[in-house]
């Protein structure tokens, strides 16, 4: 019969107060088995203290083809910077 | 597309590289950065998963608990190391099975070292010593490389290989310290394991057919020959050390050039090795295929177990 496992994407906490992170990915046949193989595959030296697993096929990813219309709107919205107001310097705390 | 599309395409691809920027498994690449990606990656790959099987053998026959326990944890890192490698290569598009099929049907290759036997407990230390310091060599220069999933697998690879070659070394240094029999096995070890590992730095620079194009994507940032060097120079003070003579007559110091002049290399033995007529090809590939054969149906039987989880789940939903 023989059916591939399916592809899972690994984050990992490295310690509270900080985000999750992706960490790679691997094969595993349910998410209770990715979660005990990132913990073989990813944490063999305390790198972790939470881990989320992510079956890949479930992950939908921008396109890099279309960068230009999804990012680049927001190179000439230089407003959004605090350095593009003219203020004297005598100004403080702002 | 056109070609002229393509050129223009490939043009800017060549500069983001010249410039340092990293290219992610998404975005536009040459067919053959694709391709030539695939095929070192894999190949990586596929070395860390045979280069467990020489070491397996003494696993339950380490010497100390200490041993055994270092021993299995190096080994655990090589199948790990193996799998980020696996994994990086499937973002571009390549299934694990495809990777596994060219494995077990020879079509892909893997480090050629491997093929020698380990037939004492001081080829542990000597593997360690010399593979890994020779594999260090080679992949730290790698960390930079171009495409960004092979990069980040060579970092996490990187930090937890220093433990090994580490491991290694201290097994000859125990034995180097010990009885004359242990001693005399040490050296028997380095004799056995100094031009293999020389030769696994890779072919001559006049022979490497890879190295202009490698080296534009930063796939390779050194010379086969100048790794060589680097191995060689940074080796023979540690084989001093240890008390042990590396086995090469013409092994100098060259004053006037600042490196070490060594021998020739036994080239006809390295093709020998690499066309898989080495000491230990078939065996190798025989105990690789049997582990993934025997393993079938307890990949067959997760996945029924997983399917059945999830059809109950579906059933209580209703």
């Amino acid at each position: 019969m023989s059916k591939n496992w399916p592809l899972w994407e690994i984050f990992v906490r490295s310690k509270n107060g900080l985000e999750h992170r992706h960490f790679g990915s691997l094969h595993a046949s349910d998410a209770e088995m990715a979660l005990e193989n990132a913990r073989d595959v990813y944490t063999r030296r305390s790198e972790g203290v939470s881990i989320w697993v992510v079956e890949s096929s479930n992950i939908t990813a921008s396109n890099p083809e279309h960068n230009g219309e999804l990012f680049e709107p927001a190179q000439d919205k230089v407003y959004r910077h605090p350095t593009f107001y003219d203020l004297p310097d005598e100004v403080k705390h702002m | 597309m056109s070609n002229e599309q393509i050129k223009n395409l490939e043009e800017i691809f060549e500069a983001r590289i010249a410039r340092d920027e990293k290219i992610e498994p998404k975005d536009w690449m040459p067919e053959k950065y694709r391709k030539t990606h695939i095929r070192q990656m894999s190949q990586h790959a596929h070395s860390e998963i045979v280069g467990m099987l020489p070491e397996g053998n003494w696993i339950t026959r380490a010497p100390s608990l200490r041993r055994k326990a270092a021993l299995l944890a190096k080994v655990q890192d090589e199948a790990g190391h193996g799998l980020y490698l696996y994994s990086a290569c499937e973002t571009l598009g390549v299934s694990r099975d495809e990777l596994y099929e060219q494995l077990h049907s020879g079509k892909a290759k893997y480090s050629s070292i491997f093929n020698y036997p380990t037939v004492t407990w001081a080829d542990m230390g000597a593997i360690g010593w010399l593979v890994d310091g020779a594999a260090i060599i080679n992949q730290v220069p790698l960390c930079n490389t171009s495409f960004g999933p092979y990069a980040r697998a060579m970092v996490r690879v990187c930090k937890e290989e220093s433990f090994h070659q580490r491991q290694g070394f201290e097994i000859m240094l125990k034995l180097c310290n010990g009885s004359q029999e242990q001693k005399d096995m040490a050296q028997d070890a380095l004799n056995r394991w100094w031009w293999p590992s020389l030769m696994m730095l890779g072919p001559t620079d006049a022979e490497s057919i890879h190295t202009e194009q490698s080296m534009k994507w930063k796939l390779k940032r050194k010379s086969n020959d100048d790794l060589r060097q680097q191995f060689i120079d940074q080796t023979v003070p540690q084989a001093e050390l240890l008390g042990l003579t590396i086995p090469d007559p013409d092994l100098k110091w060259n004053e006037e050039k600042g490196v070490y002049d060594f021998g020739e290399i036994n080239w006809d033995e390295f093709w020998q090795v690499v066309k898989g007529h080495g000491p230990c090809n078939k065996k190798r590939m025989k105990d690789r295929v049997n582990a993934w054969e025997n393993g079938e149906w307890v990949r067959d039987a997760a996945m029924a177990y997983a399917d059945k989880k999830e059809a109950r789940k579906l059933k209580e939903a209703i």
